[in-house]
Formats: C-alpha cells, structure tokens, sequence
C-alpha cells in the first residue's frame, strides 16, 4: 500500500500541556480514515498540525513523500491538502460562488498585471475558475443561492459550501472536520453517500473527524482513537467497537 | 433562453447607462472648469485628491481589513519626492536659506507626470519595506506601528535638512495640480480599483478580511497579499501626496502629522469601511461641508447669546457626525455595497428591462 500521509512521532506541546503525543498515521491512497475521541483528545490539534496552522513540537509529517513539517498552511494547500472548519470559517462577507472562486485563486495562476488590465488571457482563466465553482456547486446543490451570502445560508448549507470551497483547491487529500455537526439524522446519511461519491469522483483521500459514530464506521475503512492526545487505538471499525480501551476512554469504567 | 435574453437587455442597459453617465460627468467637469470660480474650484479638486486618498485607505482598511494608520507617512513621502523632481533649480536655491539643498537634487527637473509616478513608487517601495516587517503584526499591533512609522517620516522630513528644507518646508512649488490633473487622476485611480477588487486579487484581499485563517487554508499567501495591498495603497497615497503638494503649492513636515490619517479615516469610516462608492460619495461630502461649515468657526449670532468666534467648532460637527455614525449605523453609508444600476432598477428609478438610453441619469 502506498500511503500518501504518514506522521512520524509528531508531538505538540503547548506550554506543558501535550495536547498531542506520539501521532502515528499512516494513510493510503484513496482511504477514508476517521479520527475520534472524546471532548479535547488532540483532534483538531492533529488536523492543525498536518495542515501547517500549528508547527509540531518534534516529528515528521510526510505528504505524497514530501516532508511537510512546519510548512504554511497555503503552501500545504498549493500541495494538494485541503480542509474544513469544525467551528465555520466562510468568507462571510462574499457571496455563495465567491466563496468558491477564491480557493481556486491559488491555481489560477493570474499575475496581478493580466487581472486588473482584464487581458484575453485573464478572462479565460475567470471564465474557467467560474465554470468550474458552478460545477461545484452543482456539486454541493447550492448552485441557486451562488449569489446570496455565505452567511445567509443554512448551517448544513454552509457546511456543504466548506467542502465545495476545499474542492476548489483541487486536493488530493481532504480532511473534514465534524462534517456532520449540526445536522439531523437524514442529513448524516446523505453526507455519508456525499463523501463516498466525492471520494471517487475527485480521487480523493478523505481524513474526518466525527461524533456521529454512524456515519463514521459506515463510511471509514480504517480509525483512530485519540485520547488526551494519545492515539489509544487504530483499526478497522469493527476491531475499535470492540476494543476495551475505546470503551473505556468513552463509557468511562467501573 | 428567456431569462438569457432579460440579462443580455440588462447588460446592453447598463453599457448605454455607463456611457451615458460617462458622458455627462465628462460634460459637466468640462462646465465646472469654466463655471466656477477660483475659490469654488480648489474646493473642487480638493474633492478629488481627498478621493484617491479615501479609496487608497480603504483598499488596506476595508478590503483587506488591516488597520493601518500611516497613511499621512505615504502621503509626505510622495508630496516631497514629487516636489523636489518637479521644482526648477532656481525655485529651490531660493528655497533652501539656511542650509543648501544637496548637490544631486539641485539640477534634477523633471515635468510634472513623472516627478508624481516616481512619488507614488517611491511611497510603494517605503509601503512595501514597512509591509514585509510589521504585516506579521494583528489589529491594535499594526496600527500602532504604522502611526509610529509615519511619525518617523515626518520626523526624518523635519530633520533631513539638505534634503527637505526641514521645517521650513517647500515653498512655491508650481501649481500643476489642475482640474483636469485632480478628477483625471482620480478617474484613473477608482476605475484601477474597482478592476482590481472584481479581480481574483480582489477576492484574495476580501477573503483575509473575513477570515485570514480560512484564507490561508485556500492556499492564498496572506502575508504576500497583504503585503501587496499595504503597498497599492502607499503608492496611490504618494500620489494624492504629490497632487496636493502642487495643489496647495507649499508643504512641510507639520502637514503631515498623523491627524492627517484621521481625517481620511473619517471620510472611510462615514462611507463605508469596504465600498468604493461610499468612499467617493463621502470624500465629495466631507470635502465640501468642510468648507461649507467653515461658518461655525466665525462669530455666531444663536439669538440668545453671541460668540465672537470659535477657531476649529466645524470639526465638532465631524465629531458629533462620526460618533451618531458609530452609534446607530457602523456599516457606514454604503457598508459593503457597490453602485450598480441594477440596485437603481430595484428601487424603481429605473425601468426593469433595458429600453431607457443614459439620458436623463446623472
């Protein structure tokens, strides 16, 4: 297997807290891996140190076999790592398919002088980035509020904006932080079916984090457990259901 | 098909619409110039300057929403540099009495476009050295450290003797700064920044001022295009600098204290933190009660009592004015709204479907 993340022995600390230890992931081309935990396990501190938001204390990220430890964010993202936000970071004040057209920016290759003098070459590069957020959005079915404000939305609405904007950026890896917080049971279901058809359709490798266990073990081929930053467990859904430490970590034990 | 047809109807309104407009503003700079008198058009072109000046610090403030307070540093620099190219040799041996100018600076003449371009570059590189040091600074940081950076300036101008005069500033430069000069400059400037907001570097710079994080992880290098907004906005004040240096024909360092900013600042903040309109139509405004409510500094007759004259009482007005703004509508005239002619359409000052031409619109 080929894996096209791997983190070796990241560590992260924040003054004396560690909020991650000794992340060992390993992710292959074409899974969906999920990252679970209670409350405050190191979760998105983990995204985050991937990403390049956080630089890791030691230890190694390694993307499609590029060492990305301590890379910016933009930079990982030029490389073809995108993410969501658990907590939504729209571009509030731009609109549904601006919101879309900004994260192809990056691929769009435009000098400053060709955009603002509005030259042949330009225009064809809008007129493809447009082409391509309405597909998107096509995509995402938010193609008849493209003009309406990010902000206008609805939260599950607004969650699907975030993956259609990471699309944008035409990632080879895309990590989803709790794309099913908020929604209602039906939603989850259909977010399931969304991430596997993206999966195939982009070529993607997919990395979430989720509470919703049913969308998790339905969807993820392989898990880890974070607990207070440690990783307490990684399998197959049907090995973590049974693994004691799991239970323990979420149940608490007598 | 139907509804491609109404927008191929809206798009050829609009062009007739712009053009129309285009024509009639053209037609109406072309009456002031004979209309007005001398007084009524400084005012005038004051109005323009203060434009470029409202739009340049509002591409940095309200476009890519960095609170930047160094605007009257930019300013100098350009007033100075286009002062000192454009100034004749005799102009500036009769200028500097108490110490002589610097050899080099001496015989350098130039005409008045060049000497203006190379201020407003000159404002752009100073921009963009101070950018790539305090850009990594947020907020309250940022701000404090391009006021103290234009401070500095205007201490380097008072103390760079053979070079500014100092204190004594640059007397009788000549007034190229004309109607045509003014509002031409100003066209240039607005149409340049509406290209370029509606522009995928635009969007970039819109996208950092709602959310730089989420920015980042789009793959826009923040630090880069705040950099490149910091210093668009240098430039274009160098070159409002260098219109009002051959504007009002003297300048020195005092000119251009860090008030200067907030007074700018105002024109931004009524308008609108993010909308160019509201910058344009604001700065005409403000310029204009600014001389119009000059009255309140003279004696006053209230009826109940008399004042025999308070020097700077307008200013009270803009006070009271920002703080009701601030109050009860901190969006600003125009918030992040643009002008278009579909929003004239929508409140019904235009027919929905385009068969009116542009006469008739002003």
């Amino acid at each position: 297997m080929s894996s096209l993340l791997q983190t070796i022995d990241v560590n992260k600390k924040f003054g004396g807290l560690s909020a991650v230890t000794s992340l060992n992931m390993d992710v292959g081309a074409g899974d969906i891996i999920g990252l679970i935990g209670p409350n405050g396990a190191g979760k998105t501190t983990s995204f985050n140190l991937i990403t390049g938001v956080y630089t890791p204390t030691s230890g190694k990220v390694i993307f499609n076999g590029q060492d990305i430890t301590g890379m910016k964010p933009h930079a990982i993202t030029h490389l073809g790592v995108a993410r969501t936000f658990q907590n939504i970071r729209l571009f509030k004040e731009m609109s549904v398919l601006e919101n879309v057209l900004v994260a192809q920016h990056m691929r769009m290759g435009a000098n400053i002088f060709e955009a603002t003098l509005r030259l042949p070459s330009y225009l064809k590069k809008e007129k493809h980035v447009h082409e391509r957020a309405y597909a998107l959005l096509e995509e995402v079915d938010l193609v008849e509020h493209a003009h309406a404000k990010a902000t206008s939305l609805s939260y599950g609405k607004q969650r699907r904006l975030e993956i259609a904007r990471a699309l944008a950026t035409e990632p080879k890896l895309l990590f989803l932080d709790e794309p099913a917080a908020g929604m209602n049971p039906q939603e989850s279901v259909e977010l399931m079916d969304f991430i596997l058809k993206i999966r195939d359709q982009f070529n993607l490798t997919i990395v979430l984090i989720e509470h919703h266990m049913q969308l998790v073990m339905g969807v993820c081929k392989r898990m880890y457990v974070l607990d207070y930053g440690v990783t307490i467990a990684h399998g197959t859904p049907e090995e973590i259901q049974k693994d004691p430490k799991v239970i323990e970590a979420y149940l608490g034990v007598e | 098909m139907n509804t491609l047809l109404t927008q191929n109807d809206t798009q050829r309104r609009d062009r007739m619409l712009t053009l129309g407009a285009a024509v009639i503003g053209l037609g109406l700079l072309f009456a002031f110039d004979s209309m007005f008198d001398r007084f009524t058009m400084q005012i005038f072109k004051l109005c323009a300057i203060n434009v470029i000046l409202a739009l340049s610090l509002n591409l940095i403030n309200g476009f890519t929403g960095l609170f930047s307070l160094g605007h009257a540093g930019f300013m100098a620099v350009g007033a100075y540099t286009c002062a000192i190219l454009s100034m004749s040799p005799e102009q500036k041996e009769a200028n500097f009495v108490l110490q002589p100018i610097m050899p080099v600076l001496l015989n350098v003449q130039m005409p008045f476009l060049p000497s203006l371009l190379i201020g407003g570059l000159l404002a752009g590189f100073i921009g963009w050295v101070l950018g790539v040091v305090t850009l990594r600074l947020r907020d309250d940081y940022l701000a404090i450290a391009t006021l103290g950076f234009s401070e500095i300036i205007r201490v380097v101008l008072t103390n760079a003797q053979t070079i500014t005069n100092g204190s004594l500033g640059l007397k009788g430069l000549p007034r190229f700064t004309t109607m045509w000069w003014a509002w031409g400059s100003a066209i240039v400037i607005t149409l340049f920044l509406v290209l370029l907001i509606k522009s995928t570097y635009g969007r970039a710079f819109k996208s950092i001022r709602d959310n730089e994080i989420a920015a980042e992880a789009m793959g826009i290098d923040v630090l880069n295009m705040k950099v490149l907004s910091f210093t668009i906005s240098s430039a274009l004040a160098g070159i409002a600098g260098g219109l009002l240096a051959h504007y009002l024909t003297t300048i020195d360092p005092k000119q251009f204290i860090f008030l200067k900013t907030f007074d700018i600042l105002l024109i931004v903040v009524l308008g609108g933190i993010g909308s160019i309109t509201g910058s344009i139509v604001s700065a005409i405004v403000v310029t204009v009660l600014m001389e119009a409510l000059r009255f309140l500094d003279g004696p006053l007759n209230l009826g109940f009592m008399v004042t025999n004259g308070i020097p700077g009482l307008r200013m009270v007005f803009f006070s009271a004015l920002l703080m009701i703004v601030v109050i009860f509508r901190q969006q600003g005239l125009m918030g992040t709204a643009e002008f278009s002619w579909n929003s004239l359409a929508r409140i019904g000052l235009l027919p929905k479907r385009g068969q009116k031409s542009g006469k008739g619109v002003e």
